[in-house]
């Protein structure tokens, strides 16, 4: 079993876009580095400990016609000695633990950071990014090479931010800001959830973070900082109509359209992202049909209502939905 | 089974008795059957995540099962368990006749099982609380939890922490003055040793959650704001008082599994334990630091980095005296004699596992590695380690071991190995692979997970290992089905062990010890074969072993009546719980109900009956 955790831990990133044995930012490498020092000396104390209990389990064992073994008190040396040598082993952790806590729970020192505001909200995350006027949900796009200053809030209860393969958990409490850093060091789509347990659909609280090149993520900044862009073909135009003039509009923005509601995600771009429903379903037009269809079966207890809508407009819905890219 | 009270046998005789034997054998049968229960949501947990994306459960319900399971395990099996083998053990290890207050002891007992029944009325009324065994703030307010869910979370635990603290504070008075003429405090065996520090830690730890508790049924009820971040409050503050008592708690389960292999290895190596102040001074240390650690469960709060230096620190100094305290059992096997009935064969089990589940504690205790690890089934497949490596192998354990003396009888040893190898496979099977489905990047807490992150296969594993615990419950509860009819009579001292509850008949009379003996030694059952230690620490050559106690008592024994006002003091107790959920009315009702009971109580004449 544990080598097929070796096995897993040296196979390929790709296979395991949420794990925490294959970083991909500074900050994910110092905690995988602490947390392999610290594995092996655990597999050593774990052998030497296991293998003393066999030897003994076998050469001890009760065997016919043995008397009563010598009574043995105890034994000071041997008692100051497994006293002193975990100590040390535990000096050994202590050390770069001590240094890591002192990198991973300050603020970055980087006054160069993007600074993305994070606000965890039941079941879904938002994010803003001041400097660029963003206001996107549940996908963040980030440059490489450049370091993220994440600003982490809740709008309900507790959540816990995380992107394992770019930083370690941190977790948004309501009316305090909390904060996390990172600089990632390959481009790629990385996967998360919330790890602090948030209610009905806890489970289905995912997210993706993009890292760009930064030429990439430039274009993907420049898209986003513009307002949506008016549907052309005529069943996006119907979608629109659809949108505006049922419940979508109470809860959910599109910038440069009426459509100015904050409780749901924000839709402006709707049409550029990866994921529906934060990284339930991948966004496709058939998936996308299918959550407008029954929201409440893709994912239970989510505040979004099932607004009751015809096959055909569900289709325009998707068309339209599908444009704002 | 054979009854210990020679005089009834009936229900009413159960209702009222105040014999700490039959109040054991009452939180045992209690304990267990919850331990079923929490068990089979368990199961049902594992059968939902065999596999990605199933829909057994629907998510509301799949909160609601994680949530009892452990608040049952932790609450209504696991301390119950614990408390059945100290009000079993303890004052036959201390040569004292019952505990210092037996009716405060009764009413323990019934308030536990009021508080666990009460948790469960939720289930037929399908309002199970559904916030976590944590309860975290403000989840659990009622803008985000509406309904009476959490309120039975609330009120449950409200109910029977009165019956912790009263335990616990039973217990602490029990082996402080009652101990017998010369049983100082190095020469008591180690569990009682272990009962001790376990008492001043219930009695310490719940406090600070009775008030957390207390400030949540308010900020419910009566709409305060002791945890409402928009009133300026700060809801952390609920997860320090629930981890405040919390992580006492996991030392308050642990502590007494270790005394119990410190009492089982020596008897089944037939050694006395290597390095016995040592291994109850680590045993205090553990306890003691074990009120400095609470943050490590918190460390992705984001506290600051001189908060988690400090706790971490902290944290990892507890692998001290727990590593002493393995080193000392190898030591003590070292050398021996070993017989591995079943058991040694479950404290062998604890020492192997266990030791998983603390070098996985150490990985937690640096705070930027935890938070990879935190909230994750990294942490859920450590604390299986402890809790069922630990806590359920050494209640398995004591269970093998005190059986005969308890009941008379034997129980039959195939059965018993079967069960211990059956249940390591599972403990291993469902657990182990939780490391890497939570390194891997699977959150806990979560109903379901995603296809194509990698963690399909050990989530498999860990459900089949599951089943098998399952099955690993048959062949005990066939043992015991067994043992009524066909099992052997143990005699005084089956298993030639060295202290003084084998000095009586199986089982022992109800008032124990027909003449209080006198102790001058540690072991004393095996003062013939102990060379005393040069330094001498209470064994001094000479002195005789305590004889077998006499069948006839020599002078007429005094014990306490039997007494019905601690079931009606609870019973007042339950129903101004029951009112607690919006019946203002019953509440006042149950008040009177307890305060008669407590009047009622205080008059009762103390006379005692005499024995025979």
């Amino acid at each position: 079993m544990l080598f097929l955790g070796v096995l897993a831990s040296q196979g390929c990133g790709g296979e395991y876009p949420q794990s925490a044995l294959h970083p991909s930012s500074d900050s994910a490498t110092i905690l995988d580095q602490l947390f392999d020092q610290i594995f092996w000396w655990a597999v050593g104390v774990f052998v030497v400990v296991e293998g003393i209990l066999i030897y003994v389990f076998v050469r001890f064992r009760e065997r016919p016609g043995d008397a009563r073994p010598k009574q043995v008190h105890g034994h000071l040396l041997l008692e100051v000695g497994w006293t002193l040598a975990p100590a040390l082993i535990l000096v050994a952790i202590a050390i770069p633990t001590m240094r890591a806590i002192f990198v991973i729970d300050r603020s970055t020192p980087d006054p160069e950071a993007l600074v993305i505001e994070v606000i965890g909200k039941q079941w879904w995350w938002e994010f803003r990014y001041p400097e660029l006027g963003i206001v996107t949900a549940n996908e963040a796009h980030v440059p490489l090479g450049r370091t993220i200053d994440l600003r982490l809030r809740s709008a309900d209860v507790m959540h816990s931010f995380w992107v394992p393969r770019l930083a370690g958990k941190r977790d948004l409490v309501p009316g305090i800001e909390n904060q996390l850093w990172f600089r990632a060091d390959s481009a790629g789509v990385y996967h998360g959830q919330c790890a602090e347990f948030c209610g009905t659909a806890h489970a289905l609280m995912g997210m993706r973070l993009v890292v760009d090149e930064p030429e990439d993520f430039e274009r993907w900044a420049r898209a986003n900082t513009a307002p949506a862009s008016a549907p052309g073909a005529a069943e996006a135009r119907a979608g629109q109509g659809v949108f505006m003039a049922n419940a979508c509009v109470s809860c959910h923005a599109v910038r440069g359209t009426p459509a100015a509601g904050r409780f749901g995600p924000d839709l402006t771009h709707f049409g550029s992202r990866l994921t529906i429903a934060s990284g339930v379903l991948e966004n496709t037009p058939e998936n996308l049909a299918r959550w407008l269809d029954s929201t409440q079966h893709v994912k239970p207890g989510n505040p979004m209502p099932e607004v009751e809508l015809s096959d055909a407009q569900i289709r325009q819905l998707v068309a339209y939905l599908g444009s704002l890219r | 089974m054979a009854m210990t009270d020679a005089h009834s046998t009936g229900i009413w005789s159960w209702l009222t008795t105040v014999d700490h034997k039959r109040i054991a054998i009452m939180y045992f049968v209690a304990g267990f059957a919850f331990l079923l229960i929490a068990g089979f949501e368990g199961q049902l947990i594992r059968l939902q995540l065999a596999a990605p994306a199933r829909s057994l459960l629907d998510p509301d319900l799949y909160n609601q099962l994680f949530t009892m399971h452990g608040t049952t395990m932790v609450f209504f099996a696991g301390m119950p368990l614990v408390v059945a083998f100290f009000n079993f053990v303890v004052p036959l290890q201390i040569g004292a006749r019952d505990v210092a207050f037996p009716r405060l002891n009764a009413f323990s007992f019934w308030v536990f099982l009021f508080g666990g029944l009460f948790l469960y009325a939720s289930v037929p009324l399908r309002v199970m609380p559904d916030g976590g065994w944590f309860a975290y703030m403000p989840l659990t307010n009622p803008e985000y939890s509406p309904g009476p869910g959490i309120d039975f979370y609330v009120l449950s635990l409200l109910i029977s922490g009165v019956g912790s603290i009263a335990g616990g504070l039973n217990f602490l008075v029990t082996i402080l003055n009652m101990r017998a003429p010369g049983m100082t405090f190095m020469r008591m065996p180690l569990f009682t040793w272990m009962a001790l520090i376990v008492s001043a830690l219930i009695l310490l730890a719940f406090p600070p959650f009775t008030v957390g508790l207390i400030f949540m049924l308010f900020d419910r009820r009566f709409g305060t704001h002791f945890f409402d971040a928009a009133a300026g409050a700060d809801p952390v503050l609920w997860q320090h008082l629930f981890w405040v008592f919390g992580h006492p708690e996991v030392y308050i389960l642990i502590l007494p599994a270790f005394g119990i292999v410190s009492d089982v290895i020596p008897t089944f190596s037939r050694k006395i334990l290597f390095g016995y102040p040592v291994v109850v001074f680590s045993g205090v240390l553990i306890a003691f630091l074990g009120f400095g650690v609470w943050v490590h469960h918190m460390f992705s709060v984001g506290l600051g980095p001189v908060v988690n230096a400090v706790f971490g620190g902290a944290t990892m100094l507890i692998a001290i005296p727990t590593g002493i305290k393995i080193f000392n059992w190898i030591a003590t096997m070292w050398g021996g004699r070993l017989r591995f009935r079943t058991a040694m064969l479950f404290a062998a089990g604890l020492v192997a596992t266990f030791t998983i589940g603390g070098l996985s504690g150490v990985m937690h205790s640096s705070p930027p590695a935890d938070l990879q690890q935190t909230d994750t089934y990294f942490v859920v497949a450590h604390f299986h380690y402890v809790l069922i490596g630990g806590t359920v192998f050494g209640l398995f354990c004591g269970f093998y071991y005190w059986f005969p003396k308890a009941t008379g009888r034997m129980l039959h040893e195939g059965l018993g190995q079967a069960h211990f190898w059956l249940s390591f496979l599972a403990l291993n099977m469902t657990f182990f692979p939780m490391h890497f489905s939570g390194l891997l990047g699977m959150p806990r807490r979560t109903y379901t997970y995603a296809e194509g992150l990698g963690l399909e296969v050990f989530n498999l594993i860990s459900t089949i290992g599951a089943f098998i615990f399952t099955l690993s419950f048959v062949p005990p509860v066939w043992n015991l089905w067994r043992a009524r009819r066909r099992g052997e009579p143990a005699g005084h001292n089956p298993w030639d062990a060295s202290t003084l509850e084998w000095t009586m008949a199986s089982p022992p009379p109800h008032y124990n010890f027909a003449e209080i003996p006198t102790v001058d030694r540690r072991d004393p059952l095996w003062h013939p074969y102990i060379e005393p230690e040069s330094r001498g620490d209470g064994d001094e050559p000479g002195g005789a072993v305590p004889r077998r106690q006499p069948h006839e008592p020599p002078a007429p024994v005094v014990m306490p009546n039997p007494s019905h006002w601690p079931l009606v003091l609870a019973v007042g107790m339950l129903l101004m719980t029951i009112g607690g959920l919006g019946s203002l009315g019953l509440t006042l009702f149950g008040l009177l109900v307890t305060a008669v009971g407590l009047f009622a109580w205080a008059f009762e004449p103390p006379f005692g009956e005499e024995a025979r």
